[in-house]
């Protein structure tokens, strides 16, 4: 009797909590289709060798139109580069500091604390450099988009020659899970188009998939420690909460 | 009430002096509750335990929030990625959120399922529908602060139901912004009155408990208590079923928390606010959804607006709507159905509120609009005067009048409820 | 029926009671876990111990000057010191000091002399950085706040000042970088 009055309120919260996830899921186009993503499920955690890879397809390609401002050199350390390594690719970088003594604002290279440096200086010279639309910041992309990673991977691989019928202005090239198919990015990856440190072979699949990976990452670095957290926690709550069932039955034994 | 015998005598120096374990002794180990109370009576002191998360989780919170337009969205990011378990602290207060309503709908169906809203609890009623609205305001406010896309396009579009207001409605949305957009100014105040009003909810929590324990508990057979042999004391008997309670309940919040923190929120609001770009389906909140599907189910904008405020305004006069003398469904046959359509009916609400104004859509919600004040004010009334309840049992030790067998005719017809 | 309950003989008794236990350790262990993740939020968080060392660029320090940097959010002297300045450190007799320590054990190398500015009275920042600024009867840092005098070595000399200014922890990377912390 008890068990099915849980069960009742089991199913009554997973019945409201269904709503909205079913509303957002609304969205036109073909939905893109479910990747195998290492971090999914209750143990998740990061490929460290697909990240490296994502960062190396970001900074050669996605960087000179994309921000993504919410991520730090430091960072780079949690995807498995060294401190010494993770410093070049900082020093690499030029950050606008000061004013210094002279009120001068004067360039230095880039340290662990600096944030990823923007391939522009405010929205509006992104805009003007991009036909008008805004390269949109990278650092939340795989959690602000519907679908997550599997959307951006969709996206990179979606490309093709526009259904007949359709105009595209110079500016747009049709994309087949990109809303409304029209986007203004234009192909960003080719075959080959870096070449892996590891010889993994630059397919543009594999160069999305990495890259999203990446995004995923940036979007969620914290995403590790959330699930090894949380495991013990769920174990710890069903053992206690099973301790307490006993006692509850017990202490209720002479009631009735 | 008698003073107990404390053994220790610190707590005898102290109670002699401030009767604090007195009051304890009393309000738990004296307080009589009913022996039959099933686990619905869970969710009452879930939300107690939800409150306090909420508030303490949220002064943690603060201590490393920016409220201003150009730092609210990075600083939470911040508190997401470098705050040591910022992240578990963000996300126990954004899943908390959701999960309080949760119990808290469950906890107000409860009450409503079994009649807890009449004679003489009343006012326990109105003081928590009054708590619901306190926390309706201070879950809007918080939604805001993060401000991303939703936050920012959620005020805006909450705050215009104002403009609705003939002559002075746009003076008093100009007023709630204190600008002519939603700004810094509007966050700062919100921010201000999401710190407060928890600890007002706090008070009416308070007074709401006061009003409890002066009848104390309904239960799901809704007659009074006839005897010793009806109650147990609250501890260790409630407690303990609070604590298993609650343990089940935390381990599915967990659940959320843990592998799944984002499903109840909106993934817009991991855009930074841009007042010049609307996202294309602004949706509030899935707690707030049928009461915006009832906003739009009117064509007229103020109208629209008196409605959704009806629609929690009419629970405030529940206790007088339903004027049946029988407190529990388990005794009014029509009634209980009429319960279950109604929560079919705030479900389909729910779902209609998450869709584009458009299509079936809007007839589906208009039906289900006028479904639910025809709930309150016909069918209730109606039902008090022609509905034909079943013998009450004399008392809870002895749940059955003598000739009618252990449970009534067609008794596989009775709900999950029913059978608890 | 509460009496029932508690007073059933030996087997239960010791039954309910080891539930009891293990319910309440168990409870208390998750709110100390709980209670320890509200507390360490408070702690430093990652973008503020990224910052908790600083690089100083020492090349274009003149002899006889100083410069203030930031480190840790406190301000640390970097002063160049002259060959007058550091004799006169280094012949300071021991027991004249109110807070005896040796010029060498204050200077990895002797012309650089590196410290927290901040005075061991009550936490002002002393005069002296600025070729303008008063530096006190022993040609250091003087504190206007109360008026304790430091010499060159950043000594406490006068005044209410117990302690002499704290040395930082630093390393030279090469023989014109410092990183302190």
């Amino acid at each position: 009797m008890r068990n099915r009055l849980i069960g009742a309120a089991l199913a009554a919260v997973r019945g409201l909590a269904v709503l909205p996830g079913a509303a957002s899921a609304a969205g036109d186009g073909p939905q893109p289709p479910e990747r195998e993503w290492s971090f999914n499920g209750i143990f998740g955690t990061f490929d460290r060798a697909a990240l490296q890879r994502g960062y190396q397809v970001y900074r050669e390609v996605c960087a000179a139109c994309h921000s993504m401002r919410l991520l730090y050199y430091r960072n780079l350390m949690q995807i498995g580069l060294s401190e010494a390594a993770a410093k070049v690719e900082a020093a690499n970088a030029f950050i606008v500091d000061g004013p210094d003594s002279e009120g001068e604002m004067f360039e230095r290279p880039g340290k662990l604390s600096d944030r990823f440096v923007s391939p522009f200086p405010n929205d509006n010279a992104a805009k003007a450099a991009n036909g008008g639309a805004l390269p949109p910041d990278l650092s939340l992309m795989a959690k602000n988009q519907a679908g997550g990673p599997d959307y951006i991977a969709a996206v990179l691989t979606g490309y093709a020659d526009p259904p007949e019928g359709m105009e595209m202005s110079d500016t747009q090239s049709y994309n087949m899970y990109y809303s409304g198919h029209r986007i203004a990015m234009p192909p960003p990856l080719s075959d080959d188009l870096v070449e892996y440190a590891d010889g993994t072979p630059a397919t543009v699949d594999q160069m999305a998939v990495d890259v999203s990976h990446f995004l995923m990452f940036a979007a969620e670095p914290q995403l590790e420690d959330r699930h090894r957290l949380g495991v013990k926690v769920i174990i710890f709550l069903l053992v206690l909460t099973g301790i307490l069932y006993a006692l509850k039955r017990k202490v209720w034994s002479a009631v009735h | 009430m008698a003073a107990p015998k404390f053994d220790n005598p610190i707590v005898r120096w102290i109670d002699y002096r401030l009767p604090v374990f007195t009051f304890m002794h009393h309000e738990m180990h004296e307080y009589p509750t009913p022996k039959n109370l099933n686990y619905w009576w869970n969710f009452g002191s879930l939300a107690g335990f939800m409150l306090i998360v909420l508030i303490v989780t949220g002064i943690v919170l603060a201590m490393n929030y920016t409220p201003h337009v150009d730092h609210a969205f990075d600083s939470v990011e911040r508190i997401r990625r470098d705050v040591p378990f910022g992240w578990l602290v963000q996300f126990i207060h954004m899943n908390g959120a959701s999960f309080f309503f949760i119990v808290v709908y469950i906890h107000i169906f409860r009450g409503i399922y079994y009649g807890s809203y009449k004679s003489p609890r009343e006012i326990l009623w109105i003081l928590g529908v009054v708590i619901m609205l306190l926390m309706m305001a201070t879950a809007f406010m918080g939604y805001v602060l993060p401000w991303g896309q939703m936050s920012f396009w959620g005020a805006t579009v909450i705050t215009n139901l104002f403009s609705a207001i003939p002559l002075v409605g746009e003076h008093i949305v100009s007023w709630l912004w204190g600008g002519f957009a939603v700004d810094n100014p509007t966050l700062n105040r919100f921010y201000s009155l999401h710190y407060l009003l928890p600890f007002v909810i706090v008070g009416v929590v308070v007074l709401h408990v006061v009003a409890l324990h002066t009848h104390g508990s309904n239960n799901p057979l809704g007659i009074e208590l006839r005897g010793k042999q009806d109650s147990i004391p609250f501890h260790p008997y409630y407690t303990v079923k609070d604590f298993f309670g609650l343990g089940l309940f935390l381990t599915i919040f967990c659940l959320f928390v843990f592998f799944a923190p984002d499903y109840l929120g909106h993934p817009d609001n991991y855009v930074p606010a841009n007042p010049l770009v609307t996202p294309p389906h602004i949706v509030p909140e899935w707690y707030f959804l049928p009461f915006y599907a009832i906003l739009r189910a009117i064509p007229d904008k103020l109208l629209g607006v008196v409605a959704m405020f009806a629609a929690i305004a009419v629970l405030f006069i529940l206790p007088w709507l339903d004027r049946s003398p029988v407190r529990s469904a388990r005794f009014r046959p029509i009634y209980k159905q009429v319960f279950w359509l109604l929560v079919i009916d705030c479900l389909v609400l729910g779902y209609i509120g998450a869709k584009p104004a458009e299509g079936w859509y809007i007839h589906i919600g208009r039906l289900a609009t006028v479904y639910y004040f025809a709930h309150f004010l016909v069918i209730l009334p109606l039902l008090s005067v022609f509905e034909r309840p079943r013998p009450l049992p004399l008392s809870i030790g002895e749940p059955v009048l003598g000739g009618g067998g252990p449970s009534p005719p067609g008794g596989g017809s009775a709900g999950a409820m029913e059978r608890a | 029926m509460a009496a029932t309950a508690d007073g059933a003989g030996g087997d239960g008794v010791t039954r309910r009671d080891f539930l009891e236990y293990a319910a309440g350790g168990m409870g208390a262990v998750g709110a100390a876990a709980a209670t320890w993740a509200l507390i360490d939020n408070m702690n430093p968080a990652a973008d503020t111990l990224a910052l908790s060392t600083t690089e100083v660029d020492l090349e274009p320090i003149e002899p006889g000057q100083s410069i203030t940097v930031v480190w840790q959010k406190k301000p640390v002297f970097v002063r160049r010191r002259t060959e007058a300045e550091i004799r006169e450190a280094e012949e300071t007799p021991l027991d004249s000091l109110p807070d005896p320590m040796a010029d060498t054990e204050r200077v990895q190398k002797a012309e650089w002399l590196i410290l927290v500015g901040i005075c061991t009275h009550l936490g002002c920042i002393p005069l002296g950085q600025k070729g303008t600024d008063e530096k006190g009867e022993y040609g250091g840092w003087f504190c206007p706040c109360h008026g304790s005098h430091y010499d060159t070595s950043g000594r406490i000399r006068k005044g209410p000042a117990p302690e002499n200014l704290a040395v930082p922890p630093y390393r030279f990377l090469d023989d014109t970088r410092i990183l302190i912390g």
